[in-house]
């Protein structure tokens, strides 16, 4: 228990104390957002997961894209 | 499938990879650069070298928090853009990038706490252990990157299902220790090494110039130059070895690389040349338009054999049965032979017969490498852009060997000389930063480029390999992503620039 304490207290007062990393961190935060929600749910919402739910219909779509035409 | 919306797929992920490459050489590299600084202070005790360590570990947080997760896009792309690739690929891509997330990003992540956070806190050996650790783990990331990337120049260890339509992994070893794979890792961390080598005799030269903070620029300059000289001369060693793989299982890479068309014993490596425009695959024309070549170079490069006979693209192309190469049209035959069979697979099974299904399977596994080759048009289409392919690498190579000379310069007028009096090397020093980022690139170019048109070699080309979408999504995607990007790069340079002008004195 006192270990978690000290864990904890280590990551606290080092965010507390941090300068430069409060913007960078600032940055991360907003990179994420864009491309974890933006271009994830808004740019990328359309893909192969999300139009062919079962293996089987996802091997079916890539082989008809693989075979002869 | 609409070559319009290929190449805006392609251009796309090429700009992602190119963007996300400029900020991975410099993690690569001055995780090591800080590593040896803090283990100049744990030995010496000194502060002087507490500080200098500090400032650099600064400019380190600055490029990885700006470049962490640029690579995720890529990863969406897969799934958008490339389709039919992604499931093609199978486990054999996810494993390598799984294991990345999991061990190399955790341990990373998790020491970098104590590296930023830990400065009196813990002991100094463990903060040294911690910052040793990161660098390490950084490059562990790449690792498993590169494995994957390797294993689409040379795709080994697995085995088509023709049930799942996907590649299955027989033998993670042997895409771990591919030696593509482990030639390609070395030669691109190395790439890495050098380049946050020439970010701190630059930066460090910047100083001098402008007279200030000379023993922190001085000392910081001679542990970069010297790193940067090590690992230049790695660079060579590991390069050598690539071609050296290259030539033997992408040989159509290597004769682009070099211009080649017409094959030769005891071929020379093209010092400086200026390709014909005019030359293609199918014509006579002289190959360039002014050329200095150093003869028996590129054999011995190749094939560590004086007079090794290297095949040029024609003998590629359409064959050389003196030499043992076989023809595309051959490989086309085959490839088609392989689809057929997968067809005839399919409706065997559909039919449950057992005994046709069989047959079709031996005969798929039978012409499996050639896959690809099935859906290639022309045997002159597996030729890659050779103008790119030639121009990327000899740009490299002059830049690599220019590198090679500014460290081998820095550290002769550092030791021997008082650098401060070397104006012209200073300014050559600092130029040299933007150079170290277009030569890594350019290695990129050459790497990718070069094995066009397979998105994974002799399998699977691009144009199948492509998902069948709206192009006007992928170029409104691909203008979202270049500003994101650039908008990234900004504030990378932006930041960065201010922290160096603050200087070892500010805080941080």
């Amino acid at each position: 228990m006192v270990s978690i304490k000290k864990i904890y207290m280590f990551y606290i007062d080092g965010f507390k104390n941090m300068k430069l990393g409060k913007t960078l961190w600032k940055i991360i935060f907003i990179k994420l957002f864009i491309i974890l929600v933006i271009l994830k749910y808004f740019v990328h919402d359309t893909n192969f997961k999300t139009e062919y739910k079962t293996d089987i219909e996802k091997s079916n779509f890539v082989y008809e894209n693989l075979k002869g035409k | 499938m609409e070559e319009h919306l290929v190449d805006w797929s392609r251009a796309q992920f090429a700009l992602t990879a190119l963007y996300h490459w400029l900020f991975v050489p410099l993690t690569l590299g001055l995780g090591f650069i800080v590593a040896i600084m803090e283990t100049i202070y744990v030995k010496t005790g000194s502060e002087f070298w507490k500080k200098t360590t500090k400032f650099w570990m600064g400019l380190f947080a600055i490029n990885f928090a700006i470049g962490v997760a640029t690579g995720i896009i890529m990863e969406f792309e897969f799934g958008t853009n490339w389709a039919n690739y992604s499931w093609f690929v199978g486990d054999i891509f996810g494993a390598p990038l799984a294991i990345e997330g999991i061990l190399a990003f955790f341990m990373e992540s998790t020491f970098f706490a104590v590296m930023f956070f830990g400065w009196n806190k813990v002991g100094k050996k463990f903060h040294l252990l911690s910052t040793w650790l990161v660098a390490i783990g950084s490059n562990l990331s790449a690792l498993w990157i590169l494995v994957a990337n390797g294993w689409m120049q040379y795709p080994v260890g697995m085995r088509f299902n023709p049930d799942t339509v996907r590649n299955e992994m027989l033998d993670f070893w042997q895409v771990l220790l591919s030696p593509v794979a482990v030639s390609k890792f070395l030669h691109t961390i190395g790439s890495g090494f050098v380049m946050a080598s020439l970010f701190v005799v630059g930066v460090s030269a910047w100083y001098l110039l402008k007279n200030r903070d000379i023993k922190f620029a001085k000392n910081s300059m001679l542990v970069g130059a010297t790193f940067g000289l090590v690992t230049s001369l790695f660079l060579v060693l590991s390069g050598d070895e690539a071609a050296h793989q290259m030539a033997h299982k992408q040989p159509v890479k290597l004769a682009a690389m070099e211009g080649l068309y017409e094959g030769e014993h005891g071929a020379g490596l093209v010092v400086f040349g200026v390709l014909n425009p005019n030359k293609t695959v199918a014509n006579d024309e002289h190959e360039f338009l002014f050329d200095i070549e150093v003869p028996y170079i590129l054999s011995i490069l190749g094939y560590h054999e004086l007079n090794a006979y290297v095949p040029g693209l024609k003998d590629l192309v359409y064959g050389n049965k003196e030499q043992g190469i076989m023809s595309v049209e051959e490989k086309m035959a085959k490839g088609k032979i392989a689809i057929a069979s997968l067809e005839a697979y399919k409706e065997a099974k559909k039919a449950e017969d057992a005994q046709k299904a069989h047959n079709a399977r031996v005969l798929l596994e039978e012409n499996m490498p050639y896959f690809g080759y099935g859906h290639i048009k022309a045997p002159e289409d597996v030729v890659p852009p050779v103008e790119t392919t030639f121009y990327a690498f000899h740009i490299m190579v002059y830049l690599g060997g220019w590198f090679l000379t500014l460290f081998a310069l820095v550290l002769f007028l550092l030791t021997k000389k008082d650098i401060l009096e070397y104006r012209l090397v200073l300014w050559a020093a600092l130029w040299s930063i933007p150079l170290g980022y277009i030569a890594g690139e350019a290695g990129w170019i050459v790497a990718e480029v070069g094995r066009q048109p397979w998105a994974i070699q002799d399998l699977m080309p691009v144009g199948i390999a492509a998902t069948h979408i709206s192009s006007t999504s992928v170029m409104i995607s691909f203008a979202l992503f270049a500003v994101l990007f650039t908008t990234l790069l900004i504030a990378e340079i932006k930041i960065m620039t201010t922290q160096i002008k603050i200087g070892p004195e500010g805080g941080h």
